[in-house]
């Protein structure tokens, strides 16, 4: 969509009559304010994720949303949607029985980096080597925010952190190439700064039948910023604006990002596989034939 | 709630020559569970991989997952979407999922954990029976709260106990857990499966109020409240977080007593009506022992030992080990000639210590325990039941 | 694909929109909490800190005059904390 066509699409309203916040709706209103910091990114990306929800058009009585635990994991008790908070690290596997038990369901799994990546990165590779359709927005913020800032598996080399206090010096992870080699059928990279990209790319991944990973780099202003002496949201925003490249279709293992370094932004993966299920049906299929009565828990669905 | 009779497709209606863990998996069909997730460990296997086997025929699926907390979070992921589901493990799988325990417990997830005990602790004795597992059931999840914990003593009873911990979990809306021990998984015996239409099941407490009344964690007079699965338009949310009847995090202290006091209320207010034991010779009996699952049919078998010494013995067994059945052991230790209880189990005093705890010194209870790899041998039982009729025998000289 | 978002060297860009289309701005106060992405951001920069305080102490964005916004919403799509977004009025509608 161009900044035109975007404009044409905006909410129209008379001076009299302002039509409500488009993405009121999306929210528990009744919760707000929220807990996170100010200028933290996560609030943005929700903003992002319930326009490209909107624009979608997807019946949100058939969407879900799990999250693990962190700041991130506080995003499922704020969206007006059938919505779980579940434990630490095992979103991904609480999704993926959710979606092969109705396959109806458009499961979007909404977490951190440590939540997804650390305690949860053997299911995150598990469930992008089944391709469980299932939409992962991993928010990226280099540290473990809710329990004070500590090291997380993304945290860049020489950051400091409240348990690298002379700074890391670990490999962090770069997350679209995990996505990719684990086996994910779309991977996509954006900041906070880039919201009409994500929100568009959040669109295709709603769309997207399989394993979709989107990594939303974002600030932590009050723990990862502070302890760097990066500043406040705004001037991590203005990093993410000057060093920020799109190219799309990168090749993932070039993607990493260094401390304060260029990020290279875009969509990196979008490939056709069967899923688990397209794959479970066919296989059943051959071997069973008509004794096969479908991948689907239907009985148990229509209760 | 009105119950409603097992879906035919799942009930393979016969008399049947099955081991334990296959029982227990006929169990699960019966009770309409359609969704397992499983990782694979000895001696627990033999259910899902009956379940995989059986359950693509019948519309519903098993999923290997990569570890016991996938497993143990992929079923509940599977009942908030509508499913009836479980999972099955041993030992070291036991301990992994001891979180996700805890989980359904706070958010009221009704669904049914299999724990096929082995010797540990750690890998242990693999393939050799313990029962020793029994408090890390009770207690193993970190925080105040109450499951249900069922012990068959042979593969009719792993089937009729899976069915009933299916039911249960519906009921109160808590885990479940079948504590079976290897030698009953392994024991392979006739297996007699009823009619769908004799096996009652226990239908999911779906709300009937419409979304804009429903609020997920409102309790109903017995403290369960209503169930809504996702997709259904009642957007509700679900955390394992201390919540408010809405089900929004609501982190104080006020909060945090009506939550956890509710989960706990609601097993502990039915604990007499959950109780089922199985009595034998308690009519005049001086000496109880007190045993489950596998060992108490080798204490059956020491009872009628003690019986032909004179020694006035009988047998309690609790089916429903938690809640323990309290009332019942009361009323015993009441009895006029009551000489004092003895503790069998497979393991170096567990139930023992709530018996203990249960009678508070007033009469005698000796513990017959094992370090498991095998079960006792009645002798061993016997020699703690006649010590025991002689301990009581001096202190009333 | 999309564009970046329009940074300065695109406002005249905007600028053609805005003859055909004006528009304003709502902003729920007390939910700012003042981090200035809105401001930062908006394309024709329309936006400015309000003199006052919200109830939880942020000084929260204003419209400068009524003529520049052009009702693009990246204000709305920037906000963490749903506090403001922007509408268009097309032109011809009742004002």
């Amino acid at each position: 969509m161009t900044e035109e066509q975007m404009i044409a699409a905006a909410p129209e309203g008379c001076g009299e009559c302002l039509p409500p916040n488009p993405v009121e709706g999306f929210l528990r209103s009744e919760r707000m304010p929220h807990i996170w910091c100010p200028g933290c990114g996560i609030g943005t990306t929700v903003n992002c994720f319930a326009r490209a929800l909107l624009q979608a058009k997807l019946d949100l009585n058939k969407v879900a949303v799990v999250s693990g635990i962190g700041c991130t994991g506080r995003v499922a008790g704020y969206v007006n949607l059938d919505s779980f908070h579940t434990t630490h690290g095992r979103a991904i596997p609480f999704a993926t029985g959710m979606k092969l038990a109705n396959p109806e369901l458009t499961v979007v799994v909404y977490s951190g980096d440590g939540d997804l990546i650390s305690i949860g990165g053997n299911h995150f590779i598990h469930a992008a080597r089944r391709n469980v359709d299932v939409k992962i927005i991993c928010i990226n913020n280099f540290t473990y925010g809710m329990t004070g800032g500590q090291l997380a598996p993304t945290t860049p080399v020489t950051a400091i952190s409240s348990t690298t206090p002379y700074g890391c010096y670990e490999q962090p992870f770069n997350l679209p190439n995990l996505a990719e080699s684990a086996g994910a059928v779309y991977v996509a990279r954006w900041t906070t700064y880039h919201v009409r990209q994500l929100t568009h790319s959040i669109g295709e991944a709603l769309r997207k039948k399989g394993f979709s990973f989107i990594e939303i780099v974002s600030q932590c202003p009050t723990l990862y910023e502070r302890r760097n002496k990066i500043g406040d949201g705004l001037d991590m925003m203005e990093y993410f604006k000057e060093s920020s490249v799109v190219k799309h279709g990168a090749p993932t293992r070039e993607v990493g990002i260094g401390f304060q370094g260029p990020i290279v932004v875009g969509k990196f993966v979008d490939i056709e596989r069967p899923t688990f299920l397209d794959l479970m049906d066919k296989q059943m299929t051959r071997t069973l034939d008509a004794h096969y009565t479908g991948s689907v828990v239907e009985q148990n669905v229509r209760g | 709630m009105k119950r409603t009779h097992a879906d035919p497709s799942g009930v393979l209606t016969g008399k049947h020559f099955l081991d334990g863990d296959q029982a227990c998996c006929e169990g699960a069909l019966a009770a309409g569970c359609r969704f397992a997730a499983g990782y694979p460990i000895t001696p627990s296997t033999e259910i899902v991989e009956r379940f995989a086997q059986r359950v693509p025929q019948i519309g519903g699926m098993f999923l290997q997952m990569e570890d016991e907390l996938a497993a143990s979070i992929a079923i509940q992921g599977a009942v908030w979407a509508g499913a009836k589901s479980f999972t099955v493990t041993s030992g070291p799988g036991f301990s992994l999922m001891m979180e996700h325990i805890g989980y359904a417990a706070m958010t009221e997830t009704p669904c049914v954990f299999v724990n096929v005990q082995r010797g540990g602790p750690s890998t242990g004795l693999p393939t050799l029976p313990a029962q020793a597992d029994m408090m890390q059931a009770r207690w193993g999840s970190h925080g105040d709260y109450e499951i249900i914990a069922l012990c068959p003593n042979s593969p009719q009873e792993c089937f009729d106990l899976t069915v009933h911990a299916f039911n249960l979990s519906e009921q109160f809306r808590v885990p479940v857990l079948v504590m079976m021990d290897e030698c009953v998984g392994h024991m392979t015996e006739k297996v007699v499966i009823p009619p769908a239409e004799q096996i009652e099941v226990y239908p999911r407490r779906y709300t009937t109020l419409p979304p804009a009344e429903y609020q997920a964690f409102k309790a109903e007079a017995d403290l369960v409240p209503q169930f809504a699965r996702a997709g259904e338009g009642y957007h509700f949310h679900v955390t394992g977080l201390t919540h408010d009847e809405h089900g929004y995090p609501a982190m104080n202290v006020e909060p945090q007593r009506r939550l956890v006091t509710r989960l706990m209320d609601k097993i502990r207010c039915s604990a007499d009506a959950l109780a089922r034991n199985e009595e034998y010779r308690l009519e005049d009996a001086d000496v109880v022992v007190i045993a489950y699952g596998i060992t108490a049919r080798v204490a059956m078998r020491a009872v009628q030992m003690a019986r032909e010494q004179g020694v006035r013995a009988g047998l309690l067994r609790p089916l429903v080990v938690w809640p323990f059945p309290q009332k019942r052991l009361r009323e015993l230790a009441a009895g006029k000639n009551f000489a004092g209880f003895v503790v069998a189990e497979l393991n170096c005093g567990q139930v023992f210590y709530e018996v203990e705890r249960l009678v508070a010194g007033h009469v005698p209870v000796l513990l017959e325990g094992h370090t498991g790899g095998t079960v006792h041998k009645p002798e061993q039982i016997l020699d703690t039941i006649l010590r025991c009729a002689n301990v009581a025998a001096e202190v009333s000289r | 694909m999309l564009e970046e978002p329009a940074s300065e060297a695109q406002v005249p860009h905007v600028q053609t929109v805005v003859k055909k289309v004006r528009g304003t701005i709502h902003v729920t106060q007390n939910r700012c909490k003042g981090c200035g992405f809105c401001i930062a951001f908006c394309p024709p920069k329309v936006l400015h800190f309000s003199d006052e305080f919200n109830s939880h102490g942020y000084r929260f964005p204003q419209l400068k005059n009524q003529n520049g916004c052009t009702g693009c919403d990246l204000c709305g799509l920037y906000c963490p904390d749903f506090a403001i977004y922007g509408v268009m009025q097309k032109q011809g509608k009742k004002q």
